[in-house]
């Protein structure tokens, strides 16, 4: 190849890749239309959660929804949203154990203990994706696979999610897992296929005392609004400044 | 000095390069290709488009009206038909097939997952001790789940304060009905949260039995002079009354 034929190949090369990438660009047009014949504008809401602590009965039925809603492995090790049981004793000692990995029977054959004159307090306090605003998840995934929906919810590409961990290790509320059948890390989508359609999420579909509360944050009337006003709210690890979405009223200053 | 003529050439051509490779990015292409803009799009649609299998409890209103009505009337009203019935999407889209239909429970396993006592359960949440509590009925066979009081209201407060029942029956206080310290107002019985019963506001009320001048026998172990002990206090804020000879 002399030095003209070598000109001439590279000035035709251009051309090429430029009809290639229109098609690629066209291909992208399709998947962004496709949103578009949705009638519903992610850009006027900004979901959150409200839980009520003193609400909570520990039955365990939002996770089991959640369970079924959202495929979760059926494995009591893998959860999108979970619940714990907080014990404080009058010496100071906190514990806390996860329910929802017991079996129903388990926890059935554990009711009616005596009462532990030891035992200060105990409640349950339910557990899920943040959904922070400003979420660490997605700052450290090196694929830019997790990503923040203009509604303010923390999804996870799973066809570009390339299962590194990265953000299983980032979560500061331990919200994710690695889903064993995908490879890809999973989480909470505030049951965003549910969501956008005007229903709630299954957790707050089941809960049977209303302990957990779904809305939008961006509406001037709406029941986690008026959640937010009219009760003390706190987060969980605040001090992170990741800013979440979930919301608790009557939260125990042991709550971490 | 002369510039060569390849130079020239070359020049040109790398101009001609950088001119094209500068249009295509900044005129052609549109900024998605550059952005994660499109894939997120892509996943945001594929997210809302996944089926779900609970229906809402609205799906379930217009064909049950009957149980939705009594339900709206109850003190189950709060909670969702596809909590107990399971989901229902299935069987909101193919009514006639059986295999979706969603189970009644009827054993006292599954109300005992919610009504079951246990300590962490909140305060005044409906709990019964199974092995005390009508121990060879089923649940629905005095209580209709969709609308769960009893026709007649409990007589007794361990009905719905079972936990502090249990503890008073462990206590020296095991013998005193619990309107021996609280009023209760009727109101109570049928809106527990708004008619509140009364807590004793003053030393007397334990006075009656612990002052060393009151003639009641089963208080005669624990008499106190009432002018010198813990004056400024009413007594249940150091003493926990259903449980007087627990840990201060």
């Amino acid at each position: 190849m002399n030095k003209r034929e070598f000109l001439k190949d590279v000035i035709l090369f251009f051309p090429a890749a430029g009809v290639m990438q229109a098609l690629a660009c066209q291909a992208a047009g399709e998947e962004m239309s496709a949103s578009a014949t949705v009638p519903y504008d992610p850009s006027q809401h900004w979901y959150g959660m409200g839980v009520d602590v003193d609400k909570c009965i520990g039955c365990n039925r939002c996770v089991e929804a959640c369970k079924a809603e959202n495929g979760v492995p059926d494995e009591p090790y893998y959860f999108r949203t979970w619940i714990e049981r907080y014990t404080i004793h009058a010496d100071g000692e906190v514990n806390v154990e996860c329910i929802s990995t017991k079996t129903p029977e388990q926890r059935l054959a554990e009711q009616n203990q005596p009462i532990d004159p030891g035992v200060l307090r105990t409640f349950f306090v339910p557990k899920l994706c943040n959904q922070c605003a400003n979420p660490p998840c997605v700052q450290v995934c090196p694929v830019g696979a997790t990503f923040q929906t203009r509604d303010g919810v923390v999804l996870v590409d799973e066809k570009r999610c390339i299962g590194c961990r990265y953000c299983i290790q980032a979560c500061p509320y331990g919200a994710r897992y690695l889903n064993p059948h995908t490879r890809t890390a999973d989480k909470c989508t505030f049951c965003y296929h549910r969501v956008t359609k005007g229903l709630q999420p299954a957790c707050v579909e089941v809960c049977p005392t209303e302990a957990r509360i779904f809305g939008d944050l961006k509406a001037r009337a709406d029941r986690l609004v008026r959640f937010e006003r009219e009760n003390e709210i706190g987060v969980l690890k605040p001090d992170l400044n990741t800013e979440p979405k979930v919301l608790y009223a009557k939260l125990d200053g042991e709550v971490r | 000095m002369k510039v060569p003529e390849q130079l020239t050439r070359l020049g040109a051509v790398i101009a001609v390069i950088v001119a094209v490779v500068l249009l295509l990015r900044f005129v052609v292409l549109p900024e998605s290709m550059f952005s994660a803009q499109p894939h997120q799009a892509a996943t945001v649609v594929r997210e809302a488009a996944r089926p779900g299998r609970y229906a809402g409890m609205d799906a379930c209103r217009d064909c049950h009206s009957d149980e939705y009505g009594t339900k709206l009337a109850g003190a189950h009203r709060g909670i969702g038909c596809e909590n107990c019935h399971g989901p229902a999407a299935a069987h909101v889209a193919n009514k006639d097939d059986e295999t979706v239909t969603p189970p009644k429970h009827r054993e006292r396993e599954f109300c005992l997952g919610c009504h079951g006592f246990v300590a962490s359960r909140p305060d005044g949440f409906p709990q019964v001790v199974a092995q005390e509590h009508n121990v060879r009925k089923r649940c629905v066979a005095c209580h209709d789940a969709h609308d769960p009081v009893p026709d007649e209201p409990p007589k007794s407060c361990d009905g719905c304060h079972g936990r502090i029942a249990r503890i008073k029956a462990l206590s020296a206080h095991s013998q005193l009905a619990c309107t021996e310290c609280h009023q209760v107002a009727e109101q109570h019985l049928l809106k527990p949260r708004t008619a509140l019963p009364t807590k004793p506001d003053a030393r007397e009320a334990c006075a009656g039995c612990h002052d060393p001048a009151s003639t009641e026998p089963a208080a005669a172990r624990s008499r106190v002079d009432f002018s010198s002990h813990g004056r400024t206090y009413v007594c249940w804020q150091c003493h926990y009354a259903h449980l007087p000879e627990g840990p201060k």
